[in-house]
């Protein structure tokens, strides 16, 4: 395998700073919404009690999957042997540090009292998922900094399969937690299954490799070493396989769903008559989300597959994560309940202002995070990096 | 006459760390003399609530107001955004059409999912069976009110009017019935069952452990269920006739 070179972000001025201004002025905004909900209290927000979880969470979740899957670049050239994806390994690892630092920052910030955040660590109950997901996130993030460390520094090279074959089996550990904190809650009828690691892991590996392979050509007009097109229709193939496996997997929840006599309400409510959830499910997630994406993988355009993608992923997790709470309790089965409540009745959920300033705050974070270290460490592929060799004759692992 | 004695540097080193460990440690030590005067939870107890719904009458809300009387919230105002320690659910049974009028509060679980999912064991379940929340503990991350399957835990979102000191709440963390711990705690009723012994007499309370307890007669009187069986959480708060 030839030594690889990178490089520092060569950014034309012109280009770097709008972007970097953008960026910052997105995240500023976050920091507002956040003083906001932080000082008013999340009445100002669009969560209620009986959806405690809005479009911060939407966020939060996406980009924290998006992390774990946007290793897989860095995961094909150190774990795989695939050679041909050696010079976007810092780049892919940065990315997924970037992302979850962006999805934490947005879980952190919406807390009822953020101050008191390290009382996990401190308190831990560890019967909790949630207190389990912030070693398991804490740990990623070592591993995922180790691993960059190692790729950056030739001294410390030697160490790159040990902590590139850890971050690899860490990230499904740490996806596998993030689908269990919706997969053990007996509380809502559309969660309740050990579906939900797996399911979780397919979406991550889908959304990470579409925020890649998004981000490709943006770094290589700021000044980047954009990949040969080979390499991304070779990366829109693999997404091409996720994006099935995704699909498939969320068909096989749903239908489980459907056998069971209880759960045909809620069936029948995300796919037919549950109104934005519905059109989120059909036009977000089948459309957008899987039919258009593998349409323009045929014609050879990963790049806005993947942008389809994202957009799609959003759609989906909208909808485990809202309609899950909409949809009326099961408290009385057998009976009609109605109640001042609303019990019975699919609760009303609109998401507010500083909601979604934050979500957008925390992926300004992730960008923020990405720009700052292609800027301060050598990342981004140099010109001189290029391997050679033909595509296909890689070493095998 | 000798002159007065001047304390040196190593005499005022000592005095002030005496005094200063004195104004950290006193009010500590003091607590703990308080603490051990506070009546534990019993450990032998399971305090337990029974519902009889065929005496539940259907337009009085007495178990409600007096539990916001008591507690200090209000359910009236920013709709789904204030918490409702008790409520009153209306349930009919599509075959026969009955109607049933069911208060419904913190089930008090012996298995509580939302001490499960707890990251910070701020929710907690006492030796006696009353789930609770420490204020002070908790991050406010409502993956609580995720996980209940009753829909009974909450959310503080708003400054807290009315503050009760039996009963402290906190904006930005969870709350939700504590079975009136601190009446309890002194060998009274909840604020709702001595509201409805008022009304209609629906509501009995008492230790499930006890075999002489008025809820362990009443138990023994007509059959009662726990809400959703199924999910095998064990609750400490049961209904008749439902």
């Amino acid at each position: 395998m030839p030594a690889m070179t990178y490089a520092h972000l060569d950014s034309p001025t012109a280009r770097l700073w709008p972007v970097l201004a953008v960026t910052a002025a997105v995240v500023v905004a976050g920091m507002a919404a956040f003083l906001t909900i932080d000082i008013q209290g999340h009445h100002v927000t669009g969560m209620t009690q009986r959806v405690p979880w809005g479009v911060p969470h939407v966020f939060a979740y996406f980009l924290i999957l998006a992390a774990s899957g946007a290793l897989n670049v860095a995961m094909l050239a150190s774990v795989f042997g695939r050679t041909v994806y050696k010079p976007l390994e810092p780049f892919s690892t940065l990315l997924a540090i970037a992302l979850l630092m962006g999805g934490l920052t947005i879980l952190v910030l919406d807390l009822g009292r953020p101050d008191r955040v390290l009382l996990t660590m401190q308190y831990r109950n560890n019967w909790s998922i949630f207190a389990w997901n912030t070693i398991l996130y804490t740990v990623f993030l070592a591993l995922a900094a180790a691993h960059l460390a190692t790729l950056q520094n030739r001294r410390y090279a030697r160490f790159s399969p040990v902590t590139g074959h850890s971050a690899n089996v860490w990230r499904f550990v740490l996806t596998t937690g993030t689908g269990l904190d919706l997969g053990v809650l007996i509380a809502r009828e559309l969660y309740q299954s050990a579906i939900f690691a797996p399911l979780f892991i397919s979406y991550a590996l889908t959304y990470g490799l579409a925020v890649l392979l998004v981000l490709l050509p943006v770094m290589g007009w700021l000044g980047g070493n954009r990949p040969e097109p080979e390499v991304e229709q070779r990366l829109g193939r693999l997404l091409a396989i996720f994006v099935a496996v995704s699909f498939y997997l969320t068909v096989a929840l749903y239908a489980f769903t459907l056998y069971a006599p209880a759960g045909r309400s809620l069936a029948r409510f995300v796919w037919i008559d549950g109104g934005i959830y519905t059109a989120l499910l059909w036009g977000g997630q089948i459309v957008l989300g899987t039919a258009i994406p593998l349409l323009l993988i045929l014609k050879k355009q990963p790049v806005l597959a993947a942008a389809a993608v994202i957009i799609g992923g959003f759609a989906t997790l909208y909808v485990f994560m809202i309609a899950a709470q909409v949809f009326p309790q099961s408290i009385l089965p057998g009976h009609v309940v109605s109640s001042a409540y609303g019990d019975g009745m699919v609760a009303h959920y609109m998401a507010r202002w500083p909601e979604w300033l934050l979500g957008f705050g925390g992926v300004a974070v992730a960008l923020l995070v990405l720009l700052a270290g292609c800027l301060l460490f050598r990342i981004v592929p140099s010109r001189r990096s290029r391997d050679p060799r033909p595509l296909g004759a890689e070493v095998p692992p | 006459m000798s002159a007065p004695e001047r304390m040196d540097r190593r005499q005022a080193l000592k005095t002030a760390f005496a005094g200063l460990a004195a104004t950290v440690l006193a009010p500590g030590l003091m607590l703990v003399e308080f603490g051990t005067q506070a009546k534990a939870a019993a450990t032998g107890s399971r305090w337990g609530l029974l519902i009889d719904v065929s005496r539940c009458q259907g337009d009085c809300a007495g178990c409600v107001e007096a539990c916001s009387k008591e507690h200090g919230w209000h359910a009236e105002g920013r709709g789904g955004h204030e918490p409702q320690w008790i409520r009153v659910i209306k349930a009919t049974d599509p075959v026969t059409g009955q109607t049933s009028t069911v208060p419904l509060m913190c089930q008090h679980c012996a298995n509580p999912p939302c001490a499960d999912v707890c990251p910070t064991t701020a929710t907690f379940r006492r030796a006696d069976g009353i789930v609770l929340v420490d204020k002070h503990l908790c991050i406010g991350c409502r993956y609580c009110v995720m996980a209940c399957p009753f829909g009974v835990r909450f959310f503080q979102g708003d400054d807290v009017q009315n503050q009760r000191t039996n009963s402290p709440r906190g904006k930005g963390t969870a709350e939700a019935c504590n079975m009136c711990v601190h009446r309890v705690d002194h060998g009274r009723l909840p604020a709702c069952v001595e509201a409805c012994a008022a009304t209609g007499g629906a509501m009995t309370f008492g230790d499930l452990n006890d075999p002489d307890s008025a809820i362990r007669a009443a138990l023994a009187e007509k059959a009662a269920a726990r809400l959703r069986p199924d999910l095998a959480l064990a609750q400490g708060v049961s209904y008749q006739s439902l």
